[in-house]
């Protein structure tokens, strides 16, 4: 559609601006003050510079925390987006049946975070959970709470449970948008299933599959709600992620100057990353 | 005639056929796939009609004693229930407040050019991507020192860094999807903008605000980072309440998951109201 050039539309944003600027540029500007002092009390306060930078650099408890967020976000990506393309095409796509398997598919989505992580923790337990008795019973000695292998891959179950719904609802209505002549023109080719969905239907999601991709990256660089429920980040740090991390650092031992100047490099390599995304799917939706 | 049809009948019923197992097989696999899905969610609501007693005594598929006491105990403590209401008030306080901004805003992107519009909508979007936990300690000062702490505006607000971005992102495709010659059409009319714009122009999108209030909810009701940490006793949400009472009273599990099946209902009936229009919210891929 063609745009009008109008600068007034300021005005429309105005308000938007105001809100968001109110939630999210003082307290930014707040992190950015913490980052580079030295806090003891609101008086007493002393400039660093870039010390704590520093510190965070070469924490090795953070690199931990960075690395396990880093295979943990790209292990729940590459169970996701596979299972979820799965699931979208195994949908029904007329009458009841497809609202009936709408709002099931959806329903996990609609769980409070830490709700989710309660649900698990019950169902993992060897003694009252229906899953960890389930394990014991096939001969694993199944523990969540004690082998950190364990509390790992059940964090990965949960949030592929949590978070496949959503892959699959975005796939869904991608594949929903396909005009039927594609499949006949298939059809009288004779194309194989295969080829369908090589050809037809893969190409046709690669816009929602790119945000499925960007949204899922985002949250499960997040994610702390779940684990925190479920492990509490341990045994000892195996399920710590960055969020955990930094929750643990700023309100646990109070340390303002490190936890900003986390805050800051944690909230940078997000953007780094959404940034590439955001700028390839614009590009793509130029070219079209 | 015959001839060339005869060869042909039986390539056609094995292609049918093939087509038609192709299909029961998906539609087996989905059927694996919900009840692996309601699994979990089946255990908490079977766990939610057992005594304590019971939970811990064994696994058993259906609760044997039958008992409505945990929700009983739900619905009679105020401690209990204010957590749902509290959770309601701030949830619909940020849905209104995200549309309000969202609107107008939605509409200068989709139909105006203005400078700066590209960095402005990237860095409304960024915020969507800003980690919670990053604000957690500025926002508990920022609404400390203006006397907001444990309020439910509070919360409404803080959830507005993550819902307004969205609503004007999903708001935006749907508004997009309007031609402007309608736009034009009532200003010739002599509509003026405010009049256009409730009149004519909102009853247009109804779907697209469904949708929009529909995820401001979802994304409002789930979360708790914030929400835990703006609030003490007032407006405590239910999903703190509940991570607070199990520590306190030792592990009342059947209390635990009826509050987790309490807190599952809301969703499903918002979800059932948009269930036809959710997948076109989707389809702009703009969630």
């Amino acid at each position: 559609m063609n745009k009008v050039e109008n600068n007034k539309a300021w005005f429309l944003v105005l308000p938007v601006f105001a809100i968001v600027a109110f939630s999210a540029i003082i307290p930014l500007m707040t992190v950015v003050n913490y980052s580079v002092q030295d806090i003891f009390d609101p008086q007493t306060r002393y400039f660093v510079g870039t010390e704590w930078f520093k510190m965070v650099m070469t924490d090795s408890d953070l690199h931990g925390a960075l690395l396990r967020q880093f295979i943990f976000s790209f292990t729940i990506l590459a169970i996701e987006i596979p299972l979820g393309i799965a699931v979208a095409l195994m949908m029904p796509t007329k009458g009841r049946g497809a609202s009936l398997a709408l709002i099931l598919v959806a329903i996990p989505l609609l769980i409070p975070w830490n709700v989710v992580g309660t649900i698990w923790q019950i169902f993992g337990r060897g003694d009252i959970g229906l899953f960890g008795a389930a394990m014991n019973g096939l001969g694993i000695d199944y523990n969540y709470a004690s082998n950190p292998m364990h509390a790992w891959l059940t964090v990965v179950l949960m949030d592929v449970w949590h978070w496949t719904p959503l892959v699959a609802l975005l796939c869904y209505s991608g594949l929903r948008a396909i005009p039927e002549v594609y499949y006949q023109a298939a059809r009288i080719d004779r194309a194989s299933r295969w080829a369908v969905f090589r050809y037809i239907q893969l190409p046709k999601l690669t816009n929602v599959l790119i945000i499925g991709v960007l949204l899922r990256f985002m949250d499960s660089f997040m994610i702390y709600a779940e684990p925190f429920v479920l492990t509490g980040g341990g045994p000892g740090t195996s399920t710590t992620f960055l969020s955990q991390s930094l929750v643990t650092q700023a309100i646990g031992q109070f340390d303002l100057g490190p936890a900003a100047a986390f805050s800051l490099v944690y909230f940078l390599i997000i953007l780094a990353v959404c940034w590439v995304f955001y700028t390839t799917i614009m590009n793509m939706q130029k070219d079209k | 005639m015959t001839a060339t049809a005869a060869p042909q009948a039986p390539v056609k019923s094995r292609a049918a056929n093939k087509a038609r197992s192709a299909h029961i097989r998906g539609r087996i696999g989905l059927v694996f796939y919900l009840v692996l899905l309601l699994l979990p969610i089946y255990w908490l609501v079977n766990m939610s009609f057992k005594t304590n007693t019971e939970i811990l005594s064994g696994l058993s598929f259906f609760p044997q004693n039958f008992t409505l006491e945990n929700y009983a105990k739900i619905f009679t403590d105020p401690t209990w229930y204010m957590g749902y209401v509290n959770s309601v008030i701030y949830v619909s306080m940020n849905m209104v407040i995200s549309l309000l901004v969202a609107l107008p805003a939605a509409y200068a992107f989709s139909r105006y050019k203005f400078v700066g519009d590209k960095h402005m909508f990237f860095w409304l979007l960024s915020n969507r991507m800003a980690p919670p936990a990053v604000f957690l300690l500025p926002f508990f000062q920022l609404y400390s020192s203006i006397g907001l702490f444990d309020t439910h505006i509070a919360v409404a607000l803080a959830h507005c860094l993550f819902n307004v971005p969205l609503a004007v992102w999903i708001l935006e495709g749907f508004m997009s999807g309007v031609p402007r010659e309608i736009d034009e059409t009532a200003y010739i009319d002599g509509y003026t903008f405010p009049r256009f714009f409730v009149r004519i122009f909102i009853p247009l999108i109804r779907s697209g605000i469904g949708v929009t209030a529909f995820f401001c909810f979802m994304f409002s009701w789930v979360e708790l980072l914030l929400a835990r940490t703006l609030t003490s006793v007032d407006a405590k949400p239910i999903s703190a309440i509940m991570t607070r009472t199990v520590s306190a009273s030792g592990m009342d599990w059947g209390l635990l998951a009826a509050a987790g099946v309490l807190t599952i209902l809301p969703g499903l009936l918002v979800v059932y109201f948009v269930r036809n229009h959710v997948a076109k919210g989707f389809a702009l891929g703009r969630v």
